[in-house]
């Protein structure tokens, strides 16, 4: 065996591309991006997602969606849970990340890091409250016993905020999974590559395949084709920083009536993210029935 | 089976007095119209002229949302809660007071008949305000955060279908939040939103906490479009809400859509036949069938299809069409010409497409505008009458063989209003119930509202709740 005489190990590159249906496909164009540090120096290629990378992700979400939702909250709870412990093993790879994408010190990313982590505990722990939480049962006014049980919405479209590149995101995707919807999550276009992690997370986690789906590339490009997508009934604009598109896109998704979180790129990720996000995916059935003998 | 001859039972209308014209109710008093121009809203029993009432323009509109902005800076939103809450019991109580007045003047310019004016719509109306005027002093215990605030100006917009009824859905809630209202009520039916003016007057409410404006879809179209409105609620189809959410996009508007409705009923066979057919009875031709969750999709299982065509057909016959201030009528008067040109050009394509027409024998009055209460069978889903709301006394009749067969048909459709169960095992209801996606399940029911009781649409039928704990989001900045 020869000796290496080298001093410094070249190392092993990862290759970043989509997560759509549990798989990691490159995008269907054939293009990618070029993702820098910040200090300007390369990082990676990333796939540059198209229309059809787009719907391919949203076909996957909607065919995962019956699967998850009828699946018990306690067991949603659990999967859930195990993503978080999944995350913690790779702590070190995500502040690293962090630290690469955002510029930030070796604190600030572990700092939130550990904030993502346990963010995503803290919405796992919810799958089985939230009925008790968001229900009731209804006193009316007459012979009949009538209950309210909150419903996930469906397939929800997520543009991701940019300044927290992973603590955003985890603030964003759990809450969708937490109420039990699938979703399509476009990562921030500078700095996918915590995100793209995040997908690696899920893959190697109890997450069925097509419950979370990844795309990087330009909001720009793919996002008004989530927004219009007859297949998708939320729509989280929280991370769209584009006035202008961001209009376009909430006016898109009247179409069929989405429900439409607007975008927030001012949000504070560190403070408690109350019940909000999940409210707004969830939907509330009321069943009556007659009281007799 | 012998049918029973009814005498007339008129209510008499002498309660009722309607003034010959009206202005806008804006700031506490009826003003006239700036910019507007007047209109007649008509008796659809008769086609009598009711009234002359005003169109608001771009302008009217405009003073409505300052009046509203102004009282609830100065006066309803700084206002201790508790007294929020006893004014709206004074207007629940006063509803109670003049309920037969109120149901009258319902019953004369949308053409109900006087028993569900009377029996549904007025109890109704009284009782939401008095399930809000409740919660005015308990926000903070909503679930929706420990200090809710009000969200500001609401432009409310109504449908005619439930006039009076509508406007309590939309003020009740959005008062007791402390918010004030600009409300818009329908075209063809504003008369009862002008007598709540006066029950404002009466309860001693501050002026410009509720400002109503006439008129059609222009003034609606100002008053949800106008900057000074921070939420928007709207009642109506979905093609408007669908204009309203993109006429709103970029504004940061709150808004919530309650919309259409292609309701599924579901008859097991296993069925309470005699309570089926009942409610099927009450799921497509209450109120002439203009309701957004009417149950316009009967879905009956296969092997018990000709046994509930026959019962169906027979109870049908037995409905009495005709003067809706009759309390024997079961059905009234279609609300508008428009309406009815609409349903019987449904009603046409459902034929011309190949399903079977029936209409029950029934002698529909020579003047003002009808429909005889009218079935379809051999319904399939790709034709119109399956797939369009038809808001009328018009049932298409579908069948299946499997509860997943059931459960496929009922949810497909865009629309995600309500659907109705019937079958007497437990299990198979709550079965079904889970897997339908619509925000209202009747199971042995069908029809049934409270003010406890959360109602709104999934998917195209839009989005927020109406009723209960669930119904105070909409009006609450968290």
């Amino acid at each position: 065996m020869p000796t290496d005489s080298r001093s410094e190990r070249v190392e092993v590159r990862k290759t970043y591309k989509l997560y759509i249906g549990g798989a990691f496909p490159r995008s269907e164009s054939g293009r990618t991006y070029e993702v820098s540090d910040s200090g300007g120096q390369f990082l990676a290629n990333a796939a540059l997602a198209s229309r059809k990378d787009a719907r391919d992700a949203v076909v996957a979400a909607h065919k995962a969606w019956p699967g998850w939702t009828a699946r018990t909250a306690y067991n949603r709870g659990q999967v859930l849970y195990r993503v978080a412990e999944m995350l913690e093993g790779r702590s070190g790879q995500f502040a690293a990340e962090v630290m690469a994408a955002e510029g930030a010190s070796r604190a600030r990313a572990d700092a939130q890091v550990s904030a993502a982590i346990d963010r995503w505990v803290w919405y796992a722990g919810w799958t089985d409250k939230l009925a008790q939480v968001h229900g009731s049962s209804n006193p009316v006014a007459g012979p009949y016993f009538d209950f309210s049980v909150p419903e996930p919405t469906g397939v929800v479209a997520a543009i991701a905020p940019r300044a927290s590149s992973l603590l955003g995101l985890v603030s964003m995707v759990a809450p969708i999974l937490a109420a039990g919807n699938t979703c399509v999550v476009l990562a921030a276009a500078g700095r996918p590559l915590p995100a793209i992690t995040l997908a690696e997370v899920l893959a190697t986690s109890d997450l069925p395949g097509g419950v979370v789906n990844l795309l990087t590339g330009q909001a720009s490009e793919v996002a008004p084709w989530l927004a219009s997508h007859l297949d998708v009934q939320g729509l989280d604009l929280t991370g769209v920083d584009d006035p202008t598109l961001a209009v376009a896109l909430e006016r898109a998704a009247a179409g069929n009536l989405k429900r439409v979180l607007l975008p927030e790129p001012e949000a504070d990720w560190a403070a408690d993210p109350g019940l909000t996000r999940m409210r707004a995916f969830l939907e509330t059935k009321t069943v009556w029935h007659p009281v007799g003998i | 089976m012998a049918v029973f001859e009814y005498a007339p039972a008129p209510e008499s209308r002498a309660i009722v007095a309607i003034a010959s014209h009206y202005g806008l109710f804006i700031g506490g008093e009826f003003v006239e119209a700036e910019d507007g121009h007047p209109f007649k809203t008509v008796n659809p029993a008769t086609e009598e002229v009711l009234a002359e009432v005003t169109a608001a323009g771009p302008r009217d509109v405009d003073r409505a949302v300052r009046a509203a902005r102004a009282a609830q800076e100065k006066v309803w939103g700084p206002m201790p809660a508790q007294d929020r809450a006893k004014y709206l019991y004074r207007i629940a109580r006063i509803v109670q007071e003049r309920s037969r007045e109120l149901a009258v003047l319902e019953s004369l310019d949308n053409g109900k008949p006087i028993r569900e004016s009377r029996d549904v719509d007025l109890p109704l109306a009284a009782a939401w305000f008095f399930h809000y005027a409740g919660w005015a002093d308990k926000l903070p215990y909503a679930g929706l955060g420990p200090d809710p605030r009000p969200l500001g100006v609401a432009g409310q917009v109504i449908p005619w279908n439930f006039p009076l009824l509508m406007l309590a859905w939309k003020i009740a809630p959005a008062l007791a939040c402390g918010n004030t209202v600009v409300l818009k009520p329908a075209e063809t039916t504003p008369l009862t939103a002008l007598a709540f003016a006066d029950i404002c007057r009466q309860a001693g409410l501050p002026a410009g906490v509720v400002n109503i404006v006439t008129g059609a879809g222009e003034t609606g179209a100002a008053l949800v479009s106008h900057d000074g409105v921070d939420k928007v609620a709207f009642t109506g189809s979905t093609e408007v809400g669908r204009q309203i959410a993109q006429t709103l996009a970029g504004t940061r508007k709150r808004l919530t859509l309650e919309l259409g409705g292609k309701a599924a009923n579901i008859v097991f066979d296993d069925a309470p036949l005699d309570q089926a057919v009942e409610g099927i009875v009450n799921g497509i031709f209450f109120n002439q069938g203009h309701v957004c969750c009417a149950g316009s999709r009967l879905l009956v299982q296969e092997s018990i299809h000709d046994e509930v065509l026959d019962r169906l057909k027979q109870r049908m016959t037995t409905l009495r069409v005709g003067d809706p201030l009759d309390k024997n009528t079961d059905i009234g008067a279609i609300n508008s010409p428009a309406q009815l040109a609409k349903i019987a050009e449904l009603s046409e394509a459902g034929q011309a497409e190949g399903a079977e027409r029936w209409s029950a024998p029934c002698e529909l009055p020579q003047q003002g505008y009808w429909f005889p209460p009218t079935l379809f069978t051999g319904v399939t889903q790709a034709h119109r009458i399956a797939r369009e709301e038809i808001f009328g006394p018009v049932l298409s009749v579908l069948t299946f063989r499997t509860p997943a067969e059931a459960v496929d048909k009922a949810n497909n459709t865009p629309y995600g209003l309500s659907a109705g169960v019937w079958t007497e095992k437990g299990s198979r209801i709550l079965w079904t119930a889970e897997r339908l996606r619509a925000g209202v399940v009747w199971a042995n029911t069908f029809n049934k509202f409270d003010p406890a009781s959360p109602f709104g649409g999934y998917k195209e039928s839009g989005y927020g709740r109406e009723g209960g704990r669930q119904g105070l989001e909409a009006y609450l900045a968290h």
